[in-house]
Protein backbone atom coordinates (compact mmCIF):
# COMPACT_ATOMS: atom_id res chain seq x y z
CA UNK A 1 0.00 0.00 0.00
CA UNK A 2 1.25 3.48 -0.88
CA UNK A 3 1.41 6.53 1.30
CA UNK A 4 -1.94 7.72 2.79
CA UNK A 5 -2.57 11.44 2.94
CA UNK A 6 -5.43 13.88 3.43
CA UNK A 7 -5.28 16.14 0.41
CA UNK A 8 -7.29 18.50 -1.74
CA UNK A 9 -8.02 17.25 -5.25
CA UNK A 10 -5.81 20.03 -6.60
CA UNK A 11 -2.92 18.99 -4.37
CA UNK A 12 -3.38 15.30 -5.14
CA UNK A 13 -3.20 15.82 -8.90
CA UNK A 14 -0.05 17.93 -8.49
CA UNK A 15 1.68 15.37 -6.25
CA UNK A 16 0.62 12.55 -8.58
CA UNK A 17 2.20 14.42 -11.49
CA UNK A 18 5.54 14.63 -9.66
CA UNK A 19 5.36 10.91 -8.78
CA UNK A 20 4.41 10.00 -12.35
CA UNK A 21 7.79 11.31 -13.47
CA UNK A 22 6.30 14.20 -15.43
CA UNK A 23 8.98 16.31 -17.09
CA UNK A 24 7.26 19.67 -17.16
CA UNK A 25 4.27 21.61 -15.92
CA UNK A 26 3.29 24.92 -17.51
CA UNK A 27 0.34 26.92 -16.22
CA UNK A 28 -1.16 30.16 -15.11
CA UNK A 29 -3.07 30.56 -11.82
CA UNK A 30 -6.86 30.72 -11.70
CA UNK A 31 -9.36 29.89 -8.96
CA UNK A 32 -10.52 27.20 -8.09
CA UNK A 33 -7.45 25.46 -9.52
CA UNK A 34 -4.57 27.60 -8.22
CA UNK A 35 -3.47 25.04 -5.59
CA UNK A 36 -2.11 22.88 -8.41
CA UNK A 37 0.62 25.36 -9.36
CA UNK A 38 0.98 26.56 -5.73
CA UNK A 39 1.63 23.00 -4.55
CA UNK A 40 4.10 22.37 -7.36
CA UNK A 41 5.99 25.58 -6.56
CA UNK A 42 6.13 24.73 -2.84
CA UNK A 43 7.23 21.14 -3.41
CA UNK A 44 10.12 22.22 -5.65
CA UNK A 45 9.96 19.12 -7.86
CA UNK A 46 13.14 20.25 -9.67
CA UNK A 47 14.90 19.14 -6.48
CA UNK A 48 12.98 15.86 -6.26
CA UNK A 49 12.95 14.67 -9.87
CA UNK A 50 14.25 17.47 -12.05
CA UNK A 51 10.70 18.31 -13.17
CA UNK A 52 10.27 21.83 -14.58
CA UNK A 53 7.43 23.94 -13.14
CA UNK A 54 6.90 27.24 -14.84
CA UNK A 55 4.29 29.94 -14.43
CA UNK A 56 3.79 31.24 -17.94
CA UNK A 57 2.88 34.84 -18.72
CA UNK A 58 -0.58 33.77 -19.91
CA UNK A 59 -2.65 30.72 -20.74
CA UNK A 60 -1.79 31.16 -24.43
CA UNK A 61 1.89 30.89 -23.59
CA UNK A 62 1.32 27.94 -21.24
CA UNK A 63 -0.47 25.75 -23.79
CA UNK A 64 2.12 26.53 -26.46
CA UNK A 65 4.90 25.58 -24.02
CA UNK A 66 3.01 22.30 -23.60
CA UNK A 67 2.97 21.94 -27.40
CA UNK A 68 6.71 22.49 -27.55
CA UNK A 69 7.68 20.13 -24.73
CA UNK A 70 5.31 17.42 -26.00
CA UNK A 71 7.05 17.62 -29.39
CA UNK A 72 10.22 16.14 -27.92
CA UNK A 73 8.47 13.12 -26.40
CA UNK A 74 8.34 14.43 -22.86
CA UNK A 75 5.54 13.98 -20.32
CA UNK A 76 3.87 17.38 -20.06
CA UNK A 77 1.04 18.40 -17.75
CA UNK A 78 -0.96 21.60 -17.46
CA UNK A 79 -4.06 22.69 -15.59
CA UNK A 80 -6.45 25.61 -15.51
CA UNK A 81 -10.10 26.43 -14.94
CA UNK A 82 -12.86 27.22 -17.42
CA UNK A 83 -11.91 30.73 -18.69
CA UNK A 84 -8.27 29.65 -18.92
CA UNK A 85 -9.22 26.43 -20.70
CA UNK A 86 -11.09 28.51 -23.27
CA UNK A 87 -7.80 30.27 -23.99
CA UNK A 88 -6.13 26.84 -24.39
CA UNK A 89 -8.45 25.74 -27.19
CA UNK A 90 -6.35 26.83 -30.16
CA UNK A 91 -3.34 25.06 -28.69
CA UNK A 92 -5.32 21.91 -27.96
CA UNK A 93 -6.51 21.75 -31.56
CA UNK A 94 -2.91 22.12 -32.80
CA UNK A 95 -1.68 19.47 -30.34
CA UNK A 96 -4.42 17.07 -31.49
CA UNK A 97 -3.67 17.86 -35.16
CA UNK A 98 0.05 17.33 -34.66
CA UNK A 99 -0.70 14.10 -32.73
CA UNK A 100 1.10 14.92 -29.52
CA UNK A 101 0.53 13.46 -26.06
CA UNK A 102 -0.17 15.66 -23.05
CA UNK A 103 -2.46 15.75 -20.01
CA UNK A 104 -4.61 18.80 -19.27
CA UNK A 105 -6.76 19.26 -16.17
CA UNK A 106 -9.79 21.55 -16.09
CA UNK A 107 -11.11 22.34 -12.60
CA UNK A 108 -14.38 23.70 -13.91
CA UNK A 109 -16.06 26.83 -12.50
CA UNK A 110 -19.38 28.44 -13.29
CA UNK A 111 -19.73 30.38 -16.54
CA UNK A 112 -20.17 31.71 -19.14
CA UNK A 113 -17.51 34.40 -19.30
CA UNK A 114 -15.62 34.96 -16.09
CA UNK A 115 -18.68 33.52 -14.35
CA UNK A 116 -17.95 32.56 -10.78
CA UNK A 117 -15.31 30.60 -8.89
CA UNK A 118 -17.85 28.04 -7.63
CA UNK A 119 -18.10 24.49 -9.05
CA UNK A 120 -19.87 23.75 -12.32
CA UNK A 121 -20.00 21.03 -14.98
CA UNK A 122 -20.95 23.32 -17.84
CA UNK A 123 -17.76 22.70 -19.85
CA UNK A 124 -18.97 19.28 -21.04
CA UNK A 125 -19.75 20.46 -24.58
CA UNK A 126 -16.48 22.34 -24.86
CA UNK A 127 -14.55 19.27 -23.77
CA UNK A 128 -16.21 16.41 -25.63
CA UNK A 129 -17.69 18.16 -28.67
CA UNK A 130 -14.74 20.16 -29.88
CA UNK A 131 -13.75 23.33 -28.09
CA UNK A 132 -11.06 24.06 -30.63
CA UNK A 133 -11.51 23.90 -34.41
CA UNK A 134 -11.38 20.88 -36.68
CA UNK A 135 -12.30 17.21 -36.50
CA UNK A 136 -10.44 16.19 -33.41
CA UNK A 137 -11.42 14.45 -30.19
CA UNK A 138 -10.19 15.07 -26.69
CA UNK A 139 -9.97 11.91 -24.60
CA UNK A 140 -11.78 12.88 -21.40
CA UNK A 141 -11.57 11.37 -17.92
CA UNK A 142 -13.98 12.55 -15.21
CA UNK A 143 -12.69 11.96 -11.65
CA UNK A 144 -15.28 11.82 -8.87
CA UNK A 145 -12.91 11.66 -5.91
CA UNK A 146 -9.57 13.00 -4.75
CA UNK A 147 -8.17 9.50 -5.25
CA UNK A 148 -9.17 9.57 -8.90
CA UNK A 149 -7.61 13.02 -9.34
CA UNK A 150 -4.33 11.31 -8.45
CA UNK A 151 -4.98 8.05 -10.31
CA UNK A 152 -6.01 9.67 -13.58
CA UNK A 153 -2.60 11.27 -14.01
CA UNK A 154 -1.05 7.85 -14.59
CA UNK A 155 -3.97 6.61 -16.68
CA UNK A 156 -4.05 9.90 -18.60
CA UNK A 157 -0.40 9.68 -19.64
CA UNK A 158 -0.79 6.01 -20.55
CA UNK A 159 -3.61 6.89 -22.94
CA UNK A 160 -2.00 10.13 -24.17
CA UNK A 161 1.12 8.24 -25.29
CA UNK A 162 -0.72 5.15 -26.53
CA UNK A 163 -2.78 7.28 -28.94
CA UNK A 164 -0.53 10.35 -29.19
CA UNK A 165 -3.50 12.50 -28.32
CA UNK A 166 -4.23 15.13 -25.64
CA UNK A 167 -6.10 13.84 -22.59
CA UNK A 168 -8.38 16.04 -20.50
CA UNK A 169 -9.05 15.41 -16.82
CA UNK A 170 -12.40 17.14 -16.34
CA UNK A 171 -13.10 17.86 -12.69
CA UNK A 172 -14.66 20.86 -10.98
CA UNK A 173 -14.26 23.21 -8.03
CA UNK A 174 -15.79 20.69 -5.68
CA UNK A 175 -13.36 17.85 -6.46
CA UNK A 176 -10.47 20.34 -6.64
CA UNK A 177 -11.17 22.00 -3.29
CA UNK A 178 -12.35 19.09 -1.16
CA UNK A 179 -10.01 16.97 0.93
CA UNK A 180 -10.21 13.19 1.09
CA UNK A 181 -7.97 10.32 1.92
CA UNK A 182 -5.66 9.55 -0.96
CA UNK A 183 -3.21 6.73 -1.48
CA UNK A 184 -0.23 7.92 -3.47
CA UNK A 185 1.85 5.77 -5.77
CA UNK A 186 5.59 5.44 -5.40
CA UNK A 187 7.85 7.80 -7.32
CA UNK A 188 8.52 6.76 -10.91
CA UNK A 189 11.80 7.89 -12.46
CA UNK A 190 11.52 10.40 -15.30
CA UNK A 191 12.30 8.93 -18.71
CA UNK A 192 15.93 9.17 -19.74
CA UNK A 193 16.93 10.56 -23.14
CA UNK A 194 17.70 7.00 -24.26
CA UNK A 195 14.30 5.74 -23.18
CA UNK A 196 12.58 8.56 -25.06
CA UNK A 197 14.66 7.78 -28.14
CA UNK A 198 13.73 4.09 -27.95
CA UNK A 199 10.02 4.70 -27.32
CA UNK A 200 9.28 7.88 -29.24
CA UNK A 201 12.22 8.28 -31.61
CA UNK A 202 9.99 7.54 -34.60
CA UNK A 203 8.08 10.82 -34.19
CA UNK A 204 9.64 13.07 -31.52
CA UNK A 205 11.95 15.88 -32.61
CA UNK A 206 15.00 14.73 -30.68
CA UNK A 207 17.68 14.88 -33.34
CA UNK A 208 17.98 13.26 -36.76
CA UNK A 209 20.03 10.11 -37.19
CA UNK A 210 21.39 9.17 -40.65
CA UNK A 211 18.99 6.25 -40.82
CA UNK A 212 15.75 8.16 -41.30
CA UNK A 213 14.12 11.30 -42.63
CA UNK A 214 13.64 14.16 -40.23
CA UNK A 215 10.67 14.09 -37.87
CA UNK A 216 8.42 17.07 -38.38
CA UNK A 217 5.82 18.20 -35.86
CA UNK A 218 3.10 20.18 -37.59
CA UNK A 219 -0.63 20.40 -37.89
CA UNK A 220 -0.38 22.06 -41.32
CA UNK A 221 -0.70 20.35 -44.68
CA UNK A 222 -1.96 22.57 -47.46
CA UNK A 223 -2.63 19.64 -49.80
CA UNK A 224 -6.29 18.79 -49.09
CA UNK A 225 -5.86 15.17 -50.16
CA UNK A 226 -3.00 14.67 -47.76
CA UNK A 227 -4.95 16.54 -45.08
CA UNK A 228 -7.94 14.28 -45.67
CA UNK A 229 -5.72 11.23 -45.38
CA UNK A 230 -4.34 12.60 -42.12
CA UNK A 231 -7.89 13.13 -40.90
CA UNK A 232 -8.77 9.53 -41.83
CA UNK A 233 -5.86 8.42 -39.70
CA UNK A 234 -7.07 10.57 -36.77
CA UNK A 235 -10.60 9.22 -37.12
CA UNK A 236 -9.30 5.63 -37.10
CA UNK A 237 -7.60 6.42 -33.77
CA UNK A 238 -10.84 7.81 -32.36
CA UNK A 239 -12.77 4.72 -33.47
CA UNK A 240 -10.19 2.58 -31.70
CA UNK A 241 -10.59 4.66 -28.51
CA UNK A 242 -14.35 4.24 -28.74
CA UNK A 243 -13.89 0.48 -29.07
CA UNK A 244 -11.23 -0.08 -26.45
CA UNK A 245 -11.14 2.71 -23.90
CA UNK A 246 -14.69 3.21 -22.59
CA UNK A 247 -14.72 3.28 -18.79
CA UNK A 248 -17.68 3.51 -16.45
CA UNK A 249 -18.98 2.34 -13.10
CA UNK A 250 -22.44 1.30 -11.91
CA UNK A 251 -24.06 1.36 -8.47
CA UNK A 252 -27.21 -0.41 -7.33
CA UNK A 253 -28.38 -1.13 -10.88
CA UNK A 254 -29.21 -4.84 -10.41
CA UNK A 255 -32.77 -4.32 -9.19
CA UNK A 256 -33.18 -0.69 -10.29
CA UNK A 257 -36.29 0.57 -12.05
CA UNK A 258 -34.88 4.04 -12.61
CA UNK A 259 -31.43 5.14 -13.66
CA UNK A 260 -29.43 8.25 -12.86
CA UNK A 261 -26.53 9.07 -15.18
CA UNK A 262 -23.99 11.41 -13.61
CA UNK A 263 -20.22 11.96 -13.66
CA UNK A 264 -17.70 13.59 -11.35
CA UNK A 265 -19.09 15.45 -8.34
CA UNK A 266 -22.69 14.95 -9.48
CA UNK A 267 -22.12 11.20 -9.35
CA UNK A 268 -21.12 11.55 -5.69
CA UNK A 269 -24.24 13.58 -4.92
CA UNK A 270 -26.37 11.09 -6.85
CA UNK A 271 -25.11 8.20 -4.70
CA UNK A 272 -26.56 9.94 -1.65
CA UNK A 273 -29.78 10.51 -3.60
CA UNK A 274 -29.95 6.78 -4.29
CA UNK A 275 -29.63 6.02 -0.56
CA UNK A 276 -32.43 8.49 0.22
CA UNK A 277 -34.60 7.11 -2.59
CA UNK A 278 -34.17 3.53 -1.48
CA UNK A 279 -35.19 4.49 2.07
CA UNK A 280 -38.46 5.60 0.44
CA UNK A 281 -38.72 2.34 -1.54
CA UNK A 282 -37.76 3.86 -4.90
CA UNK A 283 -35.35 1.57 -6.71
CA UNK A 284 -32.76 3.75 -8.39
CA UNK A 285 -29.34 2.91 -9.76
CA UNK A 286 -26.45 4.98 -11.09
CA UNK A 287 -24.32 4.79 -14.18
CA UNK A 288 -21.21 6.93 -13.80
CA UNK A 289 -19.31 7.57 -17.02
CA UNK A 290 -15.59 7.69 -16.18
CA UNK A 291 -14.68 8.47 -19.78
CA UNK A 292 -16.90 11.24 -21.17
CA UNK A 293 -15.26 10.83 -24.55
CA UNK A 294 -15.50 7.99 -25.45
CA UNK A 295 -18.98 8.00 -23.88
CA UNK A 296 -20.26 4.67 -22.50
CA UNK A 297 -23.21 4.58 -24.88
CA UNK A 298 -23.53 0.80 -25.24
CA UNK A 299 -23.61 0.00 -21.51
CA UNK A 300 -26.04 2.87 -21.02
CA UNK A 301 -28.33 1.68 -23.83
CA UNK A 302 -28.30 -1.82 -22.37
CA UNK A 303 -29.11 -0.62 -18.83
CA UNK A 304 -31.75 1.84 -20.00
CA UNK A 305 -33.59 -0.92 -21.87
CA UNK A 306 -34.71 -2.36 -18.54
CA UNK A 307 -35.51 0.97 -16.84
CA UNK A 308 -38.72 2.96 -16.52
CA UNK A 309 -36.89 6.28 -16.88
CA UNK A 310 -33.48 7.93 -16.96
CA UNK A 311 -32.39 11.16 -15.25
CA UNK A 312 -29.17 12.81 -16.38
CA UNK A 313 -27.72 14.89 -13.53
CA UNK A 314 -25.06 17.49 -14.25
CA UNK A 315 -24.24 20.94 -12.84
CA UNK A 316 -25.24 22.57 -16.12
CA UNK A 317 -28.36 23.59 -18.01
CA UNK A 318 -28.30 20.19 -19.73
CA UNK A 319 -25.31 19.15 -21.83
CA UNK A 320 -24.51 15.48 -21.19
CA UNK A 321 -28.25 14.73 -21.45
CA UNK A 322 -27.86 15.02 -25.25
CA UNK A 323 -25.44 12.08 -25.26
CA UNK A 324 -27.66 10.20 -22.82
CA UNK A 325 -30.63 10.67 -25.18
CA UNK A 326 -28.57 9.53 -28.18
CA UNK A 327 -27.52 6.41 -26.30
CA UNK A 328 -31.00 5.56 -25.02
CA UNK A 329 -32.38 6.13 -28.52
CA UNK A 330 -36.00 6.25 -29.56
CA UNK A 331 -37.48 4.61 -26.54
CA UNK A 332 -40.75 5.38 -24.79
CA UNK A 333 -39.14 5.98 -21.41
CA UNK A 334 -38.63 9.54 -20.21
CA UNK A 335 -35.05 10.84 -20.38
CA UNK A 336 -34.69 14.16 -18.60
CA UNK A 337 -32.02 16.47 -17.26
CA UNK A 338 -31.68 17.97 -13.82
CA UNK A 339 -29.01 20.27 -12.47
CA UNK A 340 -28.34 23.49 -10.60
CA UNK A 341 -25.78 25.62 -12.37
CA UNK A 342 -23.90 28.89 -12.50
CA UNK A 343 -21.90 27.76 -9.46
CA UNK A 344 -24.71 26.31 -7.34
CA UNK A 345 -24.27 22.68 -6.25
CA UNK A 346 -27.46 20.61 -6.21
CA UNK A 347 -28.25 18.78 -2.99
CA UNK A 348 -29.05 15.06 -2.85
CA UNK A 349 -32.65 16.00 -1.87
CA UNK A 350 -33.08 18.23 -4.91
CA UNK A 351 -31.93 15.42 -7.20
CA UNK A 352 -34.43 13.07 -5.55
CA UNK A 353 -37.21 15.62 -5.96
CA UNK A 354 -36.33 16.02 -9.65
CA UNK A 355 -36.37 12.24 -10.09
CA UNK A 356 -39.81 12.03 -8.51
CA UNK A 357 -41.25 14.93 -10.48
CA UNK A 358 -39.61 14.59 -13.88
CA UNK A 359 -39.24 10.83 -14.21
CA UNK A 360 -41.47 8.92 -11.82
CA UNK A 361 -44.37 11.38 -11.93
CA UNK A 362 -43.83 12.00 -15.61
CA UNK A 363 -44.01 8.42 -16.87
CA UNK B 1 -21.22 4.81 11.85
CA UNK B 2 -21.51 7.92 9.70
CA UNK B 3 -21.28 11.40 11.21
CA UNK B 4 -22.10 14.37 8.98
CA UNK B 5 -20.95 17.67 10.43
CA UNK B 6 -21.09 21.33 9.43
CA UNK B 7 -18.70 23.71 11.19
CA UNK B 8 -19.52 27.37 10.55
CA UNK B 9 -18.24 30.70 11.82
CA UNK B 10 -16.04 33.65 10.94
CA UNK B 11 -12.88 33.35 8.87
CA UNK B 12 -9.94 33.32 11.27
CA UNK B 13 -11.72 31.33 13.98
CA UNK B 14 -10.04 28.16 12.79
CA UNK B 15 -13.17 26.61 11.31
CA UNK B 16 -11.38 24.98 8.38
CA UNK B 17 -8.46 23.72 10.46
CA UNK B 18 -10.82 22.29 13.12
CA UNK B 19 -12.45 20.32 10.32
CA UNK B 20 -9.09 19.21 9.00
CA UNK B 21 -7.95 17.91 12.39
CA UNK B 22 -11.23 16.03 12.77
CA UNK B 23 -10.81 14.52 9.30
CA UNK B 24 -7.22 13.50 10.04
CA UNK B 25 -8.38 11.93 13.32
CA UNK B 26 -10.81 9.79 11.33
CA UNK B 27 -8.03 8.66 8.99
CA UNK B 28 -5.91 7.71 12.05
CA UNK B 29 -8.56 5.15 12.97
CA UNK B 30 -9.01 3.84 9.40
CA UNK B 31 -12.25 5.63 8.68
CA UNK B 32 -13.37 7.28 5.47
CA UNK B 33 -13.41 11.07 5.59
CA UNK B 34 -14.29 14.06 3.45
CA UNK B 35 -13.67 17.77 4.03
CA UNK B 36 -15.48 20.23 1.79
CA UNK B 37 -14.88 23.94 2.48
CA UNK B 38 -16.78 26.98 1.38
CA UNK B 39 -14.26 28.79 -0.77
CA UNK B 40 -16.47 31.29 -2.48
CA UNK B 41 -17.64 34.86 -2.03
CA UNK B 42 -19.03 34.15 1.45
CA UNK B 43 -15.49 33.30 2.56
CA UNK B 44 -14.26 36.64 1.29
CA UNK B 45 -17.18 38.29 3.10
CA UNK B 46 -15.98 36.96 6.44
CA UNK B 47 -17.90 33.76 7.12
CA UNK B 48 -16.41 30.33 6.59
CA UNK B 49 -17.85 26.86 6.78
CA UNK B 50 -16.74 23.32 6.15
CA UNK B 51 -18.61 20.05 5.81
CA UNK B 52 -16.80 17.11 7.39
CA UNK B 53 -17.96 13.52 7.07
CA UNK B 54 -16.41 10.70 9.08
CA UNK B 55 -17.72 7.24 8.24
CA UNK B 56 -17.04 3.53 8.42
CA UNK B 57 -18.30 3.28 4.87
CA UNK B 58 -17.43 4.82 1.52
CA UNK B 59 -18.68 8.41 1.51
CA UNK B 60 -21.17 9.38 -1.16
CA UNK B 61 -21.91 13.09 -1.37
CA UNK B 62 -19.41 15.44 0.32
CA UNK B 63 -21.99 18.23 0.16
CA UNK B 64 -25.19 17.96 2.17
CA UNK B 65 -28.15 20.01 3.24
CA UNK B 66 -28.85 18.19 6.52
CA UNK B 67 -26.36 17.34 9.21
CA UNK B 68 -26.03 15.11 12.27
CA UNK B 69 -24.11 17.90 13.97
CA UNK B 70 -23.81 21.65 13.45
CA UNK B 71 -21.00 23.48 15.24
CA UNK B 72 -21.98 27.14 15.07
CA UNK B 73 -19.68 30.00 15.95
CA UNK B 74 -21.47 33.18 14.85
CA UNK B 75 -24.95 34.60 14.39
CA UNK B 76 -24.98 34.42 10.58
CA UNK B 77 -24.19 30.72 10.77
CA UNK B 78 -26.87 30.19 13.44
CA UNK B 79 -29.44 31.81 11.13
CA UNK B 80 -28.33 29.61 8.26
CA UNK B 81 -27.63 26.24 9.89
CA UNK B 82 -29.87 25.77 12.96
CA UNK B 83 -32.62 24.52 10.66
CA UNK B 84 -30.32 22.07 8.87
CA UNK B 85 -29.71 19.83 11.90
CA UNK B 86 -31.47 16.48 11.50
CA UNK B 87 -34.17 15.83 14.13
CA UNK B 88 -32.42 14.16 17.06
CA UNK B 89 -29.10 15.67 15.97
CA UNK B 90 -26.71 17.97 17.79
CA UNK B 91 -26.22 21.72 17.72
CA UNK B 92 -23.12 22.96 19.57
CA UNK B 93 -22.52 26.70 19.70
CA UNK B 94 -20.45 29.40 21.30
CA UNK B 95 -22.82 31.98 22.83
CA UNK B 96 -20.25 34.75 22.32
CA UNK B 97 -21.83 37.21 19.90
CA UNK B 98 -25.05 35.23 19.59
CA UNK B 99 -28.17 37.40 19.88
CA UNK B 100 -30.81 34.95 18.75
CA UNK B 101 -30.20 31.71 20.61
CA UNK B 102 -31.34 28.41 19.09
CA UNK B 103 -34.97 27.55 19.77
CA UNK B 104 -35.46 24.05 18.39
CA UNK B 105 -36.77 21.43 20.81
CA UNK B 106 -36.29 18.36 18.59
CA UNK B 107 -32.48 18.39 18.72
CA UNK B 108 -29.79 18.28 21.41
CA UNK B 109 -28.33 21.73 22.03
CA UNK B 110 -25.12 22.41 23.94
CA UNK B 111 -23.07 25.54 24.35
CA UNK B 112 -19.37 25.94 24.88
CA UNK B 113 -17.90 29.27 25.94
CA UNK B 114 -14.93 28.82 23.64
CA UNK B 115 -14.01 32.48 23.22
CA UNK B 116 -14.11 33.17 26.98
CA UNK B 117 -12.16 30.03 27.89
CA UNK B 118 -9.55 30.75 25.19
CA UNK B 119 -8.94 34.22 26.58
CA UNK B 120 -8.71 32.76 30.10
CA UNK B 121 -6.05 30.39 28.81
CA UNK B 122 -4.39 33.44 27.33
CA UNK B 123 -4.49 32.44 23.65
CA UNK B 124 -7.34 33.27 21.30
CA UNK B 125 -5.90 30.93 18.64
CA UNK B 126 -6.77 27.76 20.56
CA UNK B 127 -10.45 28.68 20.50
CA UNK B 128 -11.20 26.08 17.83
CA UNK B 129 -9.56 23.28 19.83
CA UNK B 130 -11.69 24.12 22.87
CA UNK B 131 -14.79 23.85 20.71
CA UNK B 132 -13.53 20.60 19.17
CA UNK B 133 -12.90 19.22 22.69
CA UNK B 134 -16.47 20.05 23.72
CA UNK B 135 -17.83 18.35 20.59
CA UNK B 136 -15.80 15.19 21.20
CA UNK B 137 -16.98 15.06 24.80
CA UNK B 138 -20.61 15.06 23.60
CA UNK B 139 -19.98 12.81 20.59
CA UNK B 140 -16.80 10.77 20.97
CA UNK B 141 -16.76 9.74 17.29
CA UNK B 142 -12.97 9.59 17.28
CA UNK B 143 -10.70 8.41 20.09
CA UNK B 144 -8.76 11.11 21.93
CA UNK B 145 -5.37 9.60 21.09
CA UNK B 146 -6.31 9.68 17.40
CA UNK B 147 -7.17 13.37 17.65
CA UNK B 148 -3.69 14.03 18.99
CA UNK B 149 -2.23 11.92 16.17
CA UNK B 150 -4.43 13.81 13.70
CA UNK B 151 -3.20 17.08 15.15
CA UNK B 152 0.40 16.01 14.60
CA UNK B 153 -0.37 15.01 11.01
CA UNK B 154 -2.16 18.22 10.11
CA UNK B 155 0.30 20.62 11.74
CA UNK B 156 3.59 21.28 9.95
CA UNK B 157 6.59 20.02 11.94
CA UNK B 158 7.69 23.54 12.90
CA UNK B 159 4.45 23.98 14.88
CA UNK B 160 4.71 20.69 16.81
CA UNK B 161 5.89 22.62 19.87
CA UNK B 162 2.33 23.96 20.06
CA UNK B 163 0.79 20.50 20.47
CA UNK B 164 0.79 20.50 24.32
CA UNK B 165 -1.08 23.82 24.27
CA UNK B 166 -3.60 22.43 21.80
CA UNK B 167 -4.05 19.34 23.98
CA UNK B 168 -4.70 21.56 27.01
CA UNK B 169 -7.34 23.38 24.96
CA UNK B 170 -8.98 20.11 23.93
CA UNK B 171 -9.11 19.06 27.59
CA UNK B 172 -10.55 22.42 28.60
CA UNK B 173 -13.27 22.01 26.01
CA UNK B 174 -14.04 18.47 27.14
CA UNK B 175 -14.66 19.74 30.67
CA UNK B 176 -17.00 22.54 29.71
CA UNK B 177 -19.92 21.79 27.37
CA UNK B 178 -23.16 23.04 28.90
CA UNK B 179 -26.43 21.29 27.98
CA UNK B 180 -29.15 23.70 26.84
CA UNK B 181 -31.70 21.25 25.51
CA UNK B 182 -31.31 17.48 25.74
CA UNK B 183 -33.70 14.90 24.39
Amino acid sequence: MGELKLMKGNEAIAEAAIREGVDAYFGYPITPQSEVIEYLMMEKPHERTGMVVLQAESELAAINMVYGAASVGRKVFTSSSSPGISLYQEGISYIAGAELPCVIANVVRGGPGLGTIQPSQADYFQTVKGGGHGDYRLFTLAPSSVQEMADFIELGFEIAFKYRNPVMILSDGMIGQMMEKVELKDQKPRWSADEIKAMHGSWATIGKPESRERNIITSLDLDPHKQEKHNHHLQAKYRQMEKEEVRYETFDTDDAEYLIVAYGSSARIAQKTIMLAREKGIKVGLLRPITLYPFPEKPLAELASRMKGVLSVEMSAGQMVEDVRLAVGCSDIPVEHFGRYGGVIHSPDEVLEALEQKIIGGK
Amino acid sequence: MTEEIIIAGFGGQGVLSMGKILAYSGIMQDQEVSWMPSYGPEMRGGTANVTVIVSDERISSPVLNQYDTAIILNQQSMDKFEKTVKPGGLLLYDPNGIVHHPTRTDINIYKIEGARLASELGNAKIFNMIVLGAYLKIKPIVKYENVVRGLKKSLPERYHKLIPMNEAALQKGMENPVPVNTL
